[in-house]
């Protein structure tokens, strides 16, 4: 359960941002999430309910999570796919192994949404 | 209403400590490990054997990470190595700013630094500490799903360690399969068999580790 650690550091991200940007209120958080990241959108959830009951600027707040297939790119054929359930990280197209994650570690606030003062 | 885009990514902080911890690992010209596995994959006892093989050819240091208690710490010090136990009383991972903070502690120049996670395959997987490497720890008893069913760790690893292979004669675990499904998520790790308990399969590794510690005091 590190998504107590994240959600603690994105409400920390938020808060300072929201200070500076004179908002009173924060209606909603954005996240991407890949699928190779090992934080559970459920679990965030979880948590961002947690925290925000604790904090008058998140009272209202709801949280947004869109998640990322995971995608690679070969190096040997420069093509392109898609990994899904059985976890592979070989090239389907020449069978090279090197290979790079170009999507799916993402964890990252996109934007945020509120009132402003 | 206002929006307000970030693209801000939530282990920002952590990765600015990581890399300081980089930086300072690279200019002691140390060579850090950061081990990882599930609880019970004989992380500590892999350690305890490594460090029987390299006291007397390295100045070692271990950074010990658990919930609580200090016995893995006192497992390691009686080896005579300096040791730092960091107990994260309830995280369920090491951060860079508690590894910065130990080894600053520690405060001996080091050839090699193993940092001893906390016992999870799931979340020491997304924090980076500024080690050099991740070697994965995962014993014959777990079961042969453990690579695909978290192959982040596994991907992300420089090297796999396969324990308690003494014990395969009363398992099922299926070692060519595992080879197999590590090699899908991640062809270049090279696979060390070994038993913590007896020793076997060892010196390779040792081999590999030493080759590394050469690789960064070249550097350096």
């Amino acid at each position: 359960m590190h998504e107590f650690a994240l959600i603690e550091g994105i409400i920390g991200i938020v808060r300072d941002s929201a200070l500076q940007n004179n908002i009173r209120k924060v209606e909603r958080i954005k996240l991407v999430v890949g699928k190779l990241s090992m934080a559970l959108p459920e679990s965030l959830q979880f948590a961002f309910e947690a925290f925000k009951a604790e904090e008058e600027l998140f009272h209202h707040a709801v949280l947004e999570i869109e998640e990322k297939e995971i995608v690679c790119s070969c190096g040997q054929c420069n093509r392109s796919f898609a990994v899904e359930d059985s976890v592979s990280f070989i090239c389907p197209w020449c069978a090279s192994g090197s290979v790079e994650i170009i999507q799916g570690r993402e964890l990252y606030i996109d934007c945020y949404e509120g009132e402003e003062c | 209403m206002v929006q307000v885009r970030m693209e801000a990514s939530i282990l920002g902080a952590n990765d600015l400590l990581a890399r300081k911890n980089r930086g300072i690992f690279a200019r002691q010209g140390t060579l850090v490990v950061n081990l990882m596995s599930s609880p019970g994959s004989g992380k500590t006892t892999v350690l305890e054997r490594s460090i029987d093989y390299l006291h007397d050819r390295l100045r070692l240091g271990v950074i010990e990470g658990d919930l609580y208690t200090d016995q893995d710490a006192r497992r390691i010090e009686k080896k005579g190595v300096p040791v730092k136990q960091i107990n994260t009383e309830g995280a369920c991972h090491l951060d860079a700013k508690m590894v910065g903070e130990a080894f600053e502690s520690i405060g001996e120049k080091l050839d090699l630094l193993f940092i001893e996670n906390v016992g999870n395959l799931v979340c020491p997987a997304e924090f980076d500490l500024g080690e050099d490497f991740k070697a994965v720890v995962m014993s014959t008893t777990e079961g042969n799903d453990k690579p695909s069913k978290y192959p982040l760790v596994f991907r992300e690893a420089r090297v796999v360690l396969l324990n308690k292979i003494d014990l395969l004669p009363f398992t099922d675990f299926s070692v060519e399969q595992f080879r197999e499904d590590v090699a899908k998520i991640n062809p270049h790790a090279p696979v060390f068999m070994v038993s913590g308990r007896t020793g076997e399969g060892f010196e390779a590794w040792i081999e590999w580790l030493l080759e590394e510690v050469r690789k960064k005091r070249a550097e350096a």
